[in-house]
């Protein structure tokens, strides 16, 4: 089954979503001419997706992002531009939504639009200490769609510990994924994990996106 | 039993506030600390404990007044403008000698400033911050793990010497993500204040105005006594490749990290580079730098500040070296190869 048109990321603060938007947006560019990624974080002033621009468009990516992204200026702003992925449907699109309930605010004003061609996605990482649990991941993910009025129709489970994941980590966060998806009744699209964990995963977990770690901010 | 956690610096001051026993957190919000009170609104109901958004900082900090003068551990949170508004509370938790944690998560400055991290409250933190002869106890975390530990250490000093310790840190430490060990194991989560409000068969009386100029005087002077405690007791630091440096790197929080990085370049070209690293910034480690300059040719201070920790450091060796500054300011972060040009620079000078 070809991906949705629109791709949308959701989820719990610092889950990931911006990472596998980046990932997928990547992904998505292998197979179409015309990709978009559009920021719709109105949470975070820090790890936008616009710290990969040159990353994005050197791959023929277009972003958009609010001018206001990265900058000194604090502001919830909603790039203009944010509408022509809903509007235009030759691109083929990903949309990177801020945490939280807060976060996913901004997409109720294209909850409407949303209900025709996209999936959108829970991205869930159970090594986060508001996450741990799969009962409170659950009361997080039905917040969120309260505060967006969409449903989602999916989830990645993007569990990790950073530079610290093992492939048993991994593993044992397929269980919590589950009890998600069954308490939800959502189907477990995929399992992330950086792609240094390839070997000792890709026989066991699939459906398996081997990512790179895209943002880094200082060479801390 | 520990365990391992993804989380973000200002989320592991939180976790470990309510894990060293805090459950009384007053905040106001501000960038880039507004993790640390929005987590603190999720997790402060789940363990019976308050959250409250005071209506600013001000008030915030005086509610610390009150909750620390009944006995319990409590925490505040903000970011440089925010603590330039609690100065005032500071003072006074000082002439009272109340316990309480304070974090700052330092924004560029001044005034209304940036977002971007900085290290420019050095001289506001290690000075105490607001009027009066008094002290706060100042440590400087430089990793995630460092956020959740230093915090916990917080609540015991603070209880300890009955003053404030301010956790100071910087954007990047506060919004980065780590892997975390979460240990609790040896934990203290409050201990006896026979002293608070709440306490004893008397009227415990909690103050900072004196009638009387010998009584203020005579409070000063035990105040001082008990600093003077700190002051041999508490100082820290790391030291990384030390022991035979020419050239000493100071550097604390976030740009210790990337100090490091820079040392091992100077290493690879033959130069004998370390890192000092001041963990405490009040007490300062005067002593490991006293140390280091009877080996080191000059020091370089590395700080996102227009330089205010390396005139500690001079006085700490007496000016005996020079002592070259590396800085960026204004949210910017200083590059290994910025720092690895310093160390250069210092490795011309001869030995005096």
């Amino acid at each position: 089954m070809p991906p949705a048109r629109i791709t949308v990321l959701a989820g719990h603060y610092g889950s990931g979503k911006t990472q596998i938007a980046t990932y997928l947006a990547l992904e998505r560019r292998k197979h179409s001419p015309r990709v978009t990624l559009c920021d719709l974080d109105i949470v975070n002033p820090y790890f936008r997706t616009i710290d990969n621009r040159e990353l994005l468009e050197n791959a023929g990516v277009r972003l958009i992002s609010s001018d206001l992204a990265g900058s000194n200026v604090e502001s919830p702003g909603f790039p203009p531009e944010a509408a022509s992925v809903f509007d235009d449907e030759s691109v083929t699109a990903v949309i990177d939504v801020g945490g939280d309930d807060r976060g996913a605010l901004a997409l109720g004003r294209y909850s409407e639009q949303l209900k025709l061609e996209s999936e959108i996605l829970l991205v869930i990482n159970k090594y986060r200490p508001l996450s741990s649990g799969a009962k409170d991941t659950c009361v997080i993910c039905r917040e969120i769609e309260a505060a967006g009025r969409f449903r989602f129709t999916g989830i990645v489970n993007n569990s990790n510990l950073g530079a610290w994941t093992t492939a048993e980590d991994v593993l044992a966060s397929l269980p919590y994924a589950a009890e998600i998806g069954e308490t939800l009744g959502l189907p477990v699209v995929a399992i992330s994990a950086a792609r240094r964990l390839e070997e000792p995963l890709r026989e066991t977990v699939k459906p398996l996106w081997l990512m790179e770690l895209y943002r880094k901010w200082v060479s801390l | 039993m520990s365990e391992k956690v993804l989380i973000k610096g200002n989320e592991a001051i939180a976790e470990a506030a309510i894990a060293a026993g805090c459950r009384h957190f007053f905040g106001y919000p501000i960038t880039p600390q507004n993790e640390l009170a929005a987590h603190m609104s999720r997790r402060m109901p789940k363990v019976d404990g308050v959250f409250l958004q005071a209506e600013s900082e001000v008030a915030a900090i005086n509610m610390i007044y009150g909750a620390s003068a009944a006995g319990v551990r409590c925490m505040t949170s903000s970011s440089s403008p925010g603590i330039s508004l609690k100065a005032e509370g500071l003072s006074y938790l000082a002439g009272c000698d109340l316990p309480a944690v304070v974090v700052n998560v330092q924004r560029g400055g001044p005034g209304l400033g940036s977002i971007q991290p900085s290290q420019a409250d050095y001289f506001q933190a290690t000075r105490g911050g607001g009027h009066g002869d008094y002290h706060i106890l100042v440590l400087a975390p430089n990793s995630v793990q460092e956020m959740y530990s230093h915090t916990i250490k917080a609540f015991d000093l603070a209880d300890r010497y009955r003053m404030t310790v301010m956790i100071l840190t910087d954007g990047f430490l506060g919004q980065m993500m780590e892997p975390v060990v979460i240990n609790n194991e040896q934990l203290t989560t409050n201990s006896e204040k026979p002293w608070a409000v709440t306490q004893g068969k008397g009227k415990n009386i909690i103050n900072s105005l004196f009638l009387k100029p010998d009584a203020l005087e005579k409070s000063n002077l035990d105040r001082y006594a008990k600093y003077q405690k700190v002051e041999e007791s508490e100082p820290l630091h790391e030291g990384y490749l030390l022991d035979d440096a020419e050239i000493v790197v100071a550097s604390y929080g976030a740009s210790s990290r990337i100090a490091r990085n820079a040392i091992d370049e100077a290493r690879g070209r033959g130069i004998k580079a370390g890192l000092l690293r001041p963990v405490t910034l009040w007490p300062f480690p005067k002593k490991a730098f006293a140390k280091a300059a009877e080996k080191a040719r000059a020091f370089v201070s590395v700080e996102m500040s227009m330089g205010q920790m390396i005139e500690d450091v001079e006085l700490a060796i007496r000016c005996r070296r020079p002592v070259l500054l590396c800085s960026r300011v204004g949210g910017v972060a200083p590059e290994p190869a910025q720092i690895l040009a310093s160390i250069l620079e210092a490795d011309k000078e001869k030995a005096i």
